[in-house]
C-alpha cells in the first residue's frame, strides 16, 4: 500500500489489474453502469475487447476460450439485464469447472437497494452458481477482491468468479494496486499436497485382474494427459473418457474404450460392468454415468479427485486420493506394475468387436456419422470442435475421436443449448491457427444465432456444421421411444433459410441434402481458414445408439441392433 | 437425527446467504440458526441445527468447507458441548393463577421482565429441550408471544469431562 503510487481510478485500476494478470482477450457488452471501466478498456493496448452480440454469448466465448486456452475466460456486462444475461454461462461454467471471471456493472452504491434503472442483486442472484462473488464496495478493495476472484477461478477445481463493480467505484480514485492481505485461507487456492496412500492406491491397481481407469474433465483440468497416458501404458489398463474428458486419453489409443455413461460406447459400459477394479481420475461419477450405487458392481474403486466433497457423494469408492491430479498420478506412478492383463485386453477387444459403434448408411439420406467420420478424416482429427447440445452433441463426442486435450468443448453438466456457436469464437479467437468446428442442431443454433456477427465483424475462422432434422432432435428421439411417438412442440414448423442467413452475415454457405453431396460439401467447408457453415440435412428419424434409457444403468444399455427390443 | 454445527465464518454481507443457500438447495431444512460477532469483528460464529444421518451432515459439512468465507466447521456431539437458547415469553395472568404462575417461574429459574396487571414477560435460557418445557407448561395460561433465538453451542474445552 505504496502513498507514493498516483491515485487512479477503480475503472482505471481494473484494468491495469487484468493486463497484469496476462489477460489478453474480454468478451462483453457494455452499458451505462458499466462505462467508465469502458472507457478505461478503450486506452488499453494489451487488452483487446470482442464485442458480442448477446451477453449469453459473451460468456460461452469466455468458457470457449478458457477450456481450449486452458486459460482464464474473461467476459463483462453491464448491470441489471447485462449481467442477468450471463446466469446461464455462470451455471455452465460452475458445472463443467470452466475458470471464469465475470465483470459486471452496478448501479452507484448510494442507489444500490433501491430498485435503481438497471439494478439487479446479481451478487445475491449468483450465490449459488458462482465459485465466489463480491460486491466491490470501494476501489481501495479492488486490488484484494480481484486477486480473490482469480486465485479463486484459477485454484483448485476452477470455476466462475464474479465481481460486481458499482458504477461509482469505478470512478472513485484509489492508490491502492496490490492487496496486502488476502481474506481467504490459502488453501482455497494454493495446490493442495496429495493425501492419501499412493502406494496402497497403487497396489490395488497391481492387484487387479481387470483394471479400468475412468477419466473424466478434471483430467483436463489438471492437464494430466501425460500422466494418464503413462500409467495407463504402465498398468496395461483400458482407459475410458466421460463426455467431459474426451481427449484427455486419445481417443484413437489401443487402450482407449471410447465414451462412457448414457451415450457412451457399448464396450466402454460392457467394460464397467466386468472390471474388478475402476480408478475415477478427476470424474464425479455424475448421475448420467454412473446411475446408482452399483457402478462397477465387482470392481474395488478408487478416486483420486481434487475436490474432497466429490468423495462418497454418488457412489461409495474404497481408495482415496485427494489431490490435483497430475501430482496424484506421479505418486502412483512408481509404485505401479505391469502385470499380464492379456486377457483382460483380448476382453475389450472381443467387445469392440462385436458391439462396435453402428448406424444404418444404406439409402441415398446424409447419415450424421458418416458425415462426422468424413469431417474426421479430413481435419485428420486435429480440430477443435465445440457442440450445442442434442443428437448431434453425441454424435460427435462418438464420432470425433479427440486425441489431444482441450480439443472438445461441450456442455456436460448443464447441457446448454446455445453453447455450441459463441463457445467456438472464443476458442479461435485462442487459437486462430486451428480449425474450430461448431457442430450444432437446427434447434441450438438459433439459441446465439445472433453471435454470426461476432464471426462476421472479426472475420474470424469458424466452422459451422449445421444438421438440420428440423426436430429438437433429442426431444423427438425420447418422444419416439418413451411417449408412443408423441412429438409434442418438438418440430419445426419454420426453420429460417440457414443458408441465406449466412449470406446475410457474409459466411459462405452451402446446403447438401443427398450422399453423392457429401464429398463436395466437406471439400466446401474445410477448404480454407476462413468461416463456413454446412447445413447437412439428415433424417428426422435417425437416432442417438448405444442408449442407456433415463433411470437405468449400464445392464439397461440398448445397441443399435436391439432398437427393436426398445418399441416392444 | 439432530445435529448442531458450529461454524466461524467471515463477517460480511452475503455470507450468511452462500451458507444458508447450501442448505436450501438440498432441500435441507435447518431448524435453527444463530449469528453472532465472535471477538474478533472480522469473524462471526454460526449455531445451525439441522436434522439428517451422518451422511447429510457429511454433505453439508463437505460443501461448507468449500466456501471461501467459511473458516472452520464443527460438528457438536451433544455431551460434549454446552448448548443454549434464550427465549422470551409473555403470557397472560389473572388474579386467581397469578401466584401459580410466579412459583413455576420460581421452580424453572426463570428471570421476569416485566408484570403487569394481566400478563408476564420473562426471560429463560437452557438448552432446547428445556426451552420447549417451560413453553408447554405456560401454554395454558395463554401465550401472547414468544421470540426464541436459536440455538448456540460451544464445545468443552476438556472432552474428557462429561
Ligand atoms: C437451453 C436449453 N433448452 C432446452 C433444452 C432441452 N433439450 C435438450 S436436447 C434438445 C433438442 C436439441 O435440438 P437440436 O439443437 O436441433 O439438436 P438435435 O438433437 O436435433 O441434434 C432440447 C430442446 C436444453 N438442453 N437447453
Amino acid at each position: 500500500m505504496s502513498s507514493t503510487t498516483e491515485a487512479i481510478t477503480g475503472g482505471r485500476l481494473m484494468v491495469e489489474l487484468l493486463e497484469e494478470a496476462g489477460v489478453e482477450i474480454v468478451f462483453g457488452y457494455p452499458g451505462g453502469a458499466i462505462l467508465p471501466f469502458y472507457d478505461e478498456l478503450y486506452h488499453s493496448k494489451k487488452i483487446k475487447h470482442i464485442l458480442v452480440r448477446h451477453e449469453q454469448g459473451a460468456i460461452h466465448m469466455a468458457e470457449g476460450y478458457a477450456r481450449s486456452t486452458g486459460k482464464l475466460g474473461v467476459c463483462i456486462a453491464t448491470s441489471g439485464p447485462g449481467a442477468t444475461n450471463l446466469i446461464t454461462g455462470l451455471t455452465d461454467a460452475k458445472l463443467d469447472s470452466i475458470p471464469i471471471l465475470a465483470i459486471t456493472g452496478q448501479v452507484a452504491t448510494d442507489a444500490i437497494g433501491t430498485d435503481a434503472f438497471q439494478e439487479a442483486d446479481i451478487f445475491g442472484i449468483t450465490i449459488p452458481i458462482t465459485k465466489y462473488n463480491a460486491l466491490i464496495k470501494k476501489a481501495d478493495d479492488l486490488s484484494r477482491h480481484f486477486e480473490e476472484a482469480i486465485k479463486i477461478a484459477m485454484g483448485g477445481r476452477p470455476g466462475p468468479v464474479l465481481l460486481d463493480f458499482p458504477k461509482d467505484v469505478q470512478l472513485e480514485k484509489t492508490t491502492v494496486r496490490k492487496a496486502s492481505a488476502l481474506k481467504i485461507a490459502p488453501h482455497h487456492y494454493e495446490r493442495p499436497k496429495v493425501k492419501g496412500d499412493p502406494q496402497e492406491f497403487a497396489d490395488a491397481l497391481n492387484q487387479a485382474k481387470r483394471p479400468l481407469l475412468y477419466v473424466g474433465g478434471g483430467a483436463i483440468n489438471s492437464f494430466a494427459s501425460a500422466e494418464i497416458k503413462a500409467l495407463a501404458e504402465k498398468a496395461n489398463a483400458p482407459v475410458t473418457t466421460t463426455l467431459m474428458g474426451l481427449g484427455a486419453f486419445p481417443g484413437t489409443h489401443p487402450l482407449s474404450v471410447g465414451m462412457l455413461g448414457m451415450h457412451g460406447t457399448a464396450y466402454a459400459n460392457k467394460a464397467v460392468l466386468e472390471c474388478d477394479y475402476i480408478l475415477n481420475l478427476g470424474a464425479r461419477f455424475d448421475d448420467r454415468v454412473a446411475k446408482y450405487q452399483d457402478f462397477a458392481p465387482n470392481a474395488v474403486r478408487a478416486h483420486v479427485d481434487i475436490d474432497a466433497a466429490e468423495f462418497n457423494k454418488r457412489v461409495n469408492v474404497d481408495h482415496i486420493l485427494h489431490g490435483d491430479l497430475k501430482d496424484a498420478i506421479r505418486e502412483i506412478l512408481p509404485f505401479v506394475k505391469g502385470g499380464d492383463r492379456t486377457s483382460w485386453i483380448e476382453n475389450i477387444q472381443n467387445l469392440k468387436k462385436n458391439h462396435p459403434l453402428d448406424f444404418d448408411n444404406s439409402g441415398d439420406s446424409i447419415k450424421p456419422q458418416d458425415f462426422l467420420q468424413k469431417v474426421y478424416a479430413k481435419t485428420k482429427g486435429e480440430a477443435i470442435v465445440s457442440t450445442d447440445v442434442g443428437q448431434h452433441q453425441m454424435w460427435a463426442a462418438q464420432y470425433y475421436l479427440f486425441d489431444k486435450p482441450n480439443t472438445w468443448l461441450t456442455s456436460g453438466g448443464l447441457g446448454t443449448m446455445g453453447y455450441g456457436l459463441p463457445a467456438a469464437i472464443g476458442a479461435k479467437f485462442g487459437n486462430p491457427d486451428k480449425t474450430v468446428i461448431c457442430v450444432t442442431g437446427d434447434g441450438s443454433f438459433q439459441m446465439c444465432i445472433q453471435e454470426l456477427a461476432t464471426i462476421a465483424q472479426s472475420q474470424l475462422g469458424v466452422k459451422i456444421l449445421l444438421f438440420n432434422n428440423n426436430f429438437l432432435g433429442m426431444v423427438r428421439q425420447w418422444q419416439e421411444l418413451f411417449y408412443e411417438e408423441r412429438f409434442s412442440e418438438s418440430q419445426w414448423t419454420y426453420n429460417p433459410n440457414f443458408v441465406k442467413l449466412a449470406d446475410a452475415y457474409g459466411i459462405p454457405a452451402m446446403r447438401i441434402e443427398h450422399k453423392s453431396e457429401i464429398e463436395k460439401g466437406v471439400e466446401f467447408f474445410l477448404k480454407d481458414n476462413g468461416s463456413a457453415l454446412i447445413e447437412v440435412m439428415i433424417p428426422a428419424e435417425e437416432k442417438v445408439f448405444p442408449m442407456i434409457p433415463a433411470g437405468k444403468s449400464q445392464q439397461d444399455l440398448i445397441e443399435f441392433k436391439d432398437l427393436g427390443k426398445l418399441k416392444k | 437425527m439432530k445435529h448442531t454445527l458450529s461454524i466461524l465464518v467471515n463477517n460480511h454481507p452475503g455470507v450468511m446467504s452462500h451458507v444458508s443457500g447450501l442448505f436450501t438447495r438440498r432441500g435441507y431444512n435447518i431448524d435453527s440458526i444463530a449469528v453472532g460477532v465472535t471477538d474478533n469483528v472480522d469473524v462471526s460464529s454460526m449455531t445451525i441445527v439441522l436434522n439428517g444421518d451422518d451422511f447429510i451432515v457429511g454433505q453439508v459439512k463437505n460443501q461448507l468447507l468449500k466456501l471461501p468465507d467459511v473458516l472452520r466447521v464443527q460438528d457438536m456431539a451433544y455431551a460434549s458441548s454446552v448448548q443454549r437458547e434464550l427465549v422470551l415469553i409473555s403470557f397472560s395472568i389473572s388474579e386467581t393463577n397469578r401466584s401459580e404462575a410466579l412459583t413455576i417461574c420460581n421452580g424453572f429459574d426463570v428471570k421476569i421482565l416485566e408484570m403487569t396487571e394481566d400478563s408476564l414477560l420473562i426471560e429463560f435460557s437452557g438448552n432446547s429441550r428445556q426451552v420447549s418445557n417451560i413453553i408447554s407448561v405456560l401454554k395454558p395460561f395463554g401465550i401472547r408471544e414468544i421470540s426464541r433465538t436459536g440455538q448456540i453451542a460451544i464445545a468443552y474445552r476438556n472432552q474428557n469431562a462429561v
